[in-house]
Formats: structure tokens, sequence, C-alpha cells
């Protein structure tokens, strides 16, 4: 159900060969800022433009594809982007991780280990991990090509002076192949080890800035510590009360104002599936999160 | 250890006209080690001109003033620095200090700078003020709010605490009490006999015949009127 | 003896106008050289020069560098440069909030270099932060404060301290006590001479204030007009001067 009036996938032909160019380029230097020049998209910026750009510069009609925001697939974002391409490139969409071949992300990476042949896509807010240390781009990109990143430090430095321990939760920088330092976009420090070795490729899209970088299939990709305050990749120290994971990563979930609270694996795709094949949490019986609230 | 040879200075003074001050020209003398010369001559004859020369403060226009075999006159300032850290020492009228530094420390000072531990500078620094009657209490203060006469043992603290090869010596007994003059001459006096040569202006001529073996007479360096 | 820079024949012009030319000088390790001169003269152009902040249009500021010797700075690679200017070089400005993080708390600024010659031990980078501050008589209690809470004189002390935490051998000093008031310039003055003293540095500094060459500085180098007027050791240049316009520059101070 291809909207005809719409070229494949809403771009222009000469827009997506720009932005491929600028995808492969990101993948020959990973974790490499490349410039492209970002379209107006039929959305605000801060909803994805970015993620939305590379998705419509990589998808064929045979892809299937599937859209989470905060792992959710069900949320206005999710469901927007989703339809947004089932409309202007006619592709099929799913919620199922195993059989998407193309899944642009809003600050998760599914619990399910990906296979080399899908695609991640992230939106990113600001590609730059220099930007709130050093405010001046001219500066910041001397930085990387000179590999000066003792600043970068700094900030976890700061965590640390202040709070004890590093505090930095999400956006945790990364240095990728010993070489440029990367912001993984607003993900939780949970899903850092996942950017790493992994079979799939990783594509990162910014709009309003204007930036593509990537990540190649088992790229070495190190996030960044003290030797005396190694990373950790935290999450809440709860299983999940729908299906009794301990092993993913949760959201915290108000269920009523008495105090009452419960946690759930933010990957919905992944929560249903276990609760599918029978596992259980601690309320179970709650199956929908909107009859918990209520 | 000191020695002049044809010595010349003057002055140009370019913003009163250019006009050329010649202080003193062709002076040639030598100072032996262990021997101490006083400078004579009236107010303005240049007895502090020349010791500031031979200090390299002044500059010499003409000749050779060589102090432990190095030319002050022509040295480059690196080499003036070493032998004013580690043969010649000034012990001026006027003590100039940053404001805020202890007196220990100030009298230590050139100590650290050849290298002295610490411990052994402020050791050496300590049995110096004692020996000049300046109180313990006022050590760890800075010497500028002192008065005139505790400033003047500082400044002679400072200037004896490392053992300089050669010395100048700018009325070193001036506004001192007979007791505190008499610490100073026996300084002198020590340090002529390990070996220092000395030049000196001293208006006290009790003092003058006490230490100096010989005196020159600056007012014989004056060019005459032509 | 090899000089620590040996500064060649260096030019800088702003279109006709002449910034500095016809500089050469060596200096030399442990020596501090003064540059005075009146606005205008040149001097502050010629120490960009010297630091690599401004490419000179002709000559070469030759450093001795650890593992090569005498190399022109000049035409070095601009990552060479950097780098030197992280670890061997130290800059520091006459304004604290050109040298410094003004959001990043004094310990993180004090560690920024240690921390860029690849430092990854917090435990480490903090006590040499905190030692560098009790040097710089800031006390440890301040080390998580941010240098906008500290007053002028705490933050140019916290400068030199950030810059002096890697072991230079080289400091640059434009107007290190411009701006500061007349007690708080005795105090940095005196840090900064006991600095010198104790780590052997070498340091070019200028100003227009003759009492901070006359404490600090060795040697002197005299400035009109872009170019050097007369050179000597500090105390001869201040006392004795030969050129003209070091004459009047020495007594147009007002005695107190």
């Amino acid at each position: 159900m291809n909207d005809q009036a719409y070229n494949f996938a809403y771009l222009d032909e000469q827009t997506k060969r720009m932005i491929r160019r600028a995808i492969l380029k990101g993948l020959a230097i990973p974790g490499y800022q490349v410039p492209f020049a970002s379209r107006e998209m039929p959305m605000p910026y801060g909803w994805g433009t970015g993620g939305v750009q590379v998705s419509a510069a990589v998808l064929t009609p045979e892809d299937r594809f599937k859209v989470i925001d905060q792992g959710a697939d069900d949320t206005t974002n999710a469901v927007s982007i989703r339809s947004f391409f089932q409309r202007t490139a006619g592709v099929d969409a799913t919620t199922d991780t195993a059989e998407a071949s193309v899944i642009q992300t809003r600050h998760r990476i599914p619990e399910e280990a990906l296979r080399e042949d899908q695609i991640l896509v992230y939106q990113v807010p600001i590609p730059e991990p220099l930007r709130f240390l050093e405010p001046r781009e001219s500066e910041t990109r001397k930085m990387h090509s000179l590999e000066e990143y003792g600043l970068m430090h700094v900030k976890l430095y700061e965590d640390i002076a202040k709070h004890g321990h590093i505090a930095t939760s999400y956006a945790y920088p990364v240095k990728v192949e010993g070489r440029y330092v990367m912001d993984p976009s607003p993900i939780p420090k949970f899903d850092n080890p996942k950017l790493g070795n992994n079979a799939a490729v990783q594509l990162f899209g910014a709009g309003r800035e204007q930036r593509i970088y990537a990540l190649p299939p088992y790229t070495d990709v190190i996030s960044l510590d003290f030797e005396d305050h190694p990373f950790e990749a935290s999450k809440a120290d709860h299983a999940c009360d729908l299906c009794g994971s301990t092993h993913s990563y949760l959201d915290e979930v108000i269920t009523d104002d008495k105090g009452g609270r419960m946690f759930v694996c933010s990957d919905t795709d992944y929560c249903e599936k276990r609760q599918a094949e029978g596992h259980t949490g601690r309320r179970s019986d709650a199956t929908q999160l909107q009859e918990v609230g209520q | 250890m000191i020695e002049l040879q044809n010595v010349s200075k003057t002055f140009t003074l370019h913003n009163q006209g250019s006009a050329v001050i010649n202080v003193m020209s062709d002076v040639s003398l030598s100072i032996k080690a262990g021997e101490c010369v006083a400078l004579t001559g009236a107010s303005g004859a240049g007895k502090s001109t020349l010791m500031r020369m031979i200090y390299g403060n002044y500059s010499t226009q003409a000749g050779k003033l060589l102090v432990n075999g190095v030319d002050v006159a022509s040295a480059e300032p690196r080499e003036v620095i070493t032998l004013r850290r580690e043969t010649l020492g000034y012990v001026s009228q006027f003590l100039r200090v940053v404001p805020r530094v202890p007196t220990l420390e100030v009298v230590c000072e050139p100590l650290l700078m050849i290298g002295q531990s610490r411990d052994t500078a402020e050791a050496r620094a300590k049995e110096l003020l004692t020996q000049l009657n300046i109180p313990e209490r006022l050590w760890g203060l800075s010497p500028t709010t002192f008065s005139g006469g505790e400033q003047q043992r500082v400044n002679i603290a400072r200037g004896f605490v490392h053992t300089y090869p050669a010395m100048l010596l700018d009325e070193p007994t001036a506004s001192l009490d007979a007791r505190n003059r008499a610490v100073v001459l026996s300084l002198i006096q020590e340090a002529k006999a390990r070996g220092a040569a000395i030049v000196g202006i001293f208006h006290d001529e009790e003092a003058r015949s006490a230490v100096c073996d010989r005196e020159i007479d600056v007012t014989t360096f004056s060019p005459v009127a032509a | 003896m090899t000089p620590l820079l040996s500064v060649k024949d260096i030019r800088k012009t702003y279109g006709s106008h002449i910034g500095c030319t016809d500089v050469s000088f060596d200096l030399y390790p442990g020596e501090v050289m003064g540059i005075v001169g009146e606005s205008g003269s040149g001097k502050s152009t010629l120490l960009s020069c010297l630091a690599g902040h401004l490419e000179p249009d002709q000559g070469a500021v030759n450093f001795d560098t650890r593992d090569r010797g005498l190399i022109d700075t000049v035409q070095m690679s601009e990552p060479e440069r950097r780098m030197l200017s992280r670890t061997d070089w130290a800059f520091v400005h006459q304004h604290a909030r050109d040298g410094l993080r003004m959001g990043v708390s004094a310990g993180g600024n004090v560690g920024e270099r240690l921390m860029a010659v690849g430092d990854r031990h917090y435990g480490d980078i903090r006590s040499k932060a905190v030692d560098w501050l009790e040097r710089v008589e800031i006390s440890e209690t301040r080390v998580d404060d941010r240098p906008s809470t500290f007053s002028g004189g705490m933050q140019q002390r916290l400068q030199i301290a950030r810059n002096l935490v890697t072991g230079p051998r080289l400091v640059f000093m434009d107007e290190p006590t411009g701006g500061l008031d007349v007690s708080v310039q005795a105090r940095l003055l005196d840090l900064l001479r006991g600095l010198v003293r104790d780590m052997g540095l070498s340091a070019i500094i200028v100003t227009h204030d003759l009492a901070v060459v006359r404490l600090l500085a060795d040697r002197l180098m005299v400035m009109k007009s872009g170019r050097v007027v007369e050179t000597g050791l500090t105390d001869q240049v201040l006392d004795d001067p030969q050129h003209e316009y070091s004459q009047l520059l020495v007594s147009s101070v007002l005695q107190v």
C-alpha cells in the first residue's frame, strides 16, 4: 500500500544517494562523524529526523521494519515513524526483533542479540561527545582529528568527584577501534556492551546536527573509564515484574499514588516473548500496564 | 680574585640632551684572595658605581672586569647570574625583597639557589640571625616591616649565609649599634680568613681600619676635565 | 650548553603594520627572561609567535625537545606542537578565565593536563591535583569547587597549578599579575619565584610592570615598535639603561 504521491521512502533518489555515501564513509571510518545535508522531514526536530533519513536511505521494498522508542513498539513516536514508512515505502512492519531487517531505535538496543543481516538505526540528538565541555565545533573537530581526548575523562572525573562514582548513566562515551570517541546516543549505559562486537550494522543519524556515523559489524567499542573506577553496565537491581527476567533493562512504573511501583522490561517485544514462553514475574497477574495503573 | 684592567665608565643621558658623563676611565686594580680593600673618596666620586660595575649591575664601556676569571663586562647574563649565585656576594645598603616573604626564607634563599638542602640552609640562616641578634619571634615575619637597623642585619645575614669567594660590601656597618657592628666585623674577618676577596665602602673609619688591608681612592679614577 | 629555546629572526606583520621583527635570542635552562615595553610594542605578538599561538611570517623557534634535540616548532606538525604545549610547555594567561575551564572543578582543571597525557587512575589524578592545589596555597577543601567561586588571585594560582602539574620545562606568561591588586601580586610573585627555583623552570614573562621583572626575571628584553632595543641582565637594564627608550621607560616609573 505504497502511497504513490511520494518517492519510495519519502526522500528523492539523489538525497538517498547522498545519505548512502555518508553512511559508507561512516562505516569506513568507524566512530567518525560524517557531515551530511540533512533534509527537512515532515516531523519536528527531536522526533528522529536523523534516524528517519538514515532508515529511508537503507530501506528496500523487501525489508521488514521495526521501530522502538525507549524499547517500546507502541509509543506515539514509534507508531508514527512505523506508519510513515508503511505509507511511503510500503514496507512490512513488525514488532518482532528477530523478524525485522531494519530497526530504528530511540535510546535503546534490543535485548535480543542481533544478526549480520540486520541494521540498527539510532536517532541521535547531539552527536558530539565533547560538546558540553568544549562548545566550539572548530575546536572539537580538531580534538577528534588529533585524538586529544583528555577532556572526555574530565567529565568522568567530575562525576566521581561529585558523586563518588561515575554517575553518567546514559549517552556514556565510548572509544571506537582505539581511535574515535563517540556518543552512542542516549542509550542507557547498560546497553553499552552491546555496541561492541555486534553482528549487525549500527548507523547513527543526527538530523538537526547534520551528522551520520556508524559502527560496522564486530567493531571494537570500549566504554571510557578509570583504572580505579571501571565501567559498569548498571540496571535497576530487580527482576522484571511481568516476565521475571533478571538480565534485561528495566523501566520503573509508578502504579498508584501510595508509593506502589513495579519494574518491567523496557524492551516490550522481549518481555512479551518471554511471557508467551511461560516465564512469570512478581506481578504477572497484571498483564497489561494500563490495567496496573488503574 | 677580582681584577680590573683599563676599565672605563660613562653615562649617556639620552633624555637630557644626550649628555655624556665620564665617570671613570682607565682603571686598573687587583684584589687577591683573603684581601679586604676599602674604596674611599668623597660622595659622588664613584665608589658605589665601581662596586656596581664589578657586580655587573652597571655596564662597563671599556676594559676588562674579571671576577674569578669571568669578565663581567662582556659576559652573558646567565654567566653573570651564575657568578653571583656561586662566587660573588653583594651586601647593599638596602634590603630588596618580595613583600610577604618571611625573614628566615629571605636569608635561606642564596643557599637554596645553589642547591643546598632546606635543612642545611635553615640551620645556617638561624645561626646567623642569632649571631646578629634578630629575635627569633621575628624570623617568621617579613623584614619589610622591620626597623632600618634590623633590615640591615637581615641583609647582612643574607649576604654572609653562603661562603662567597668574593664579596662586595656597601656600608655594612652603617646604622648598626656597637654590639652588632662587632658581629659584622667578625663576620668580615672570618670571610677574609677563609680566603674571600672583599671590596667595601666603609664610612666608619674605625671599622675600616679594623678589617681593611689597604685603601683605594677612587677620586684618582675620574677623568681629568679636558 | 644547549639552549632550551633558540629564537632566530622572528618577524610577524599585520598587513603593512609590523607586529615584531628581527627578534633573536637564546634562552638557557633555568633562565627567566622578561619582555617589557609599552602597549603595542609587539611583546604580546612575540609571545604568541613563540608559544605557537600565531604563525610568524619568518624565523625559527627552536626548542630542545626531550627525544630529538633542537626542533623548529614553527615547522612542526600541529599535533606535535599541541602535544608540546600540553607537556613541556605551559602558558599562563593574563586573565585566568582564558586559561581555565570555568565549568569544571578546581581538581578537574588541574587533572585535565594529566588525563590529556594518558593518566587513567582517578585516585592518582586526584591526589596529584590536591598536592598541586596545596603548592599554590589553595586549600584541599576547595578541590571540588568551580573556579567561578574563587577570587581573582586564587584563579590565577589555580591556572598556574594547572599549567605546572605535568612538569613543563618552559613557561610562557602573559602579564601574570596584571589585574590583581598589589597585595595579591606580591603573594603570586613569591609563589612563582619559589616554583621557578624548585622546578628549575625556564620562563618568558611578558609584562609592562618593571617591578615584576625585577623580582622574577634574570634577564630582560626591552621592546619598542616591534623591535628589541635593549637586552641584558635585568638589574643592569633597569639600573643602567643604555638605550634612549629604556631610559625613558625606567625613569617613567613612579617611585613609591
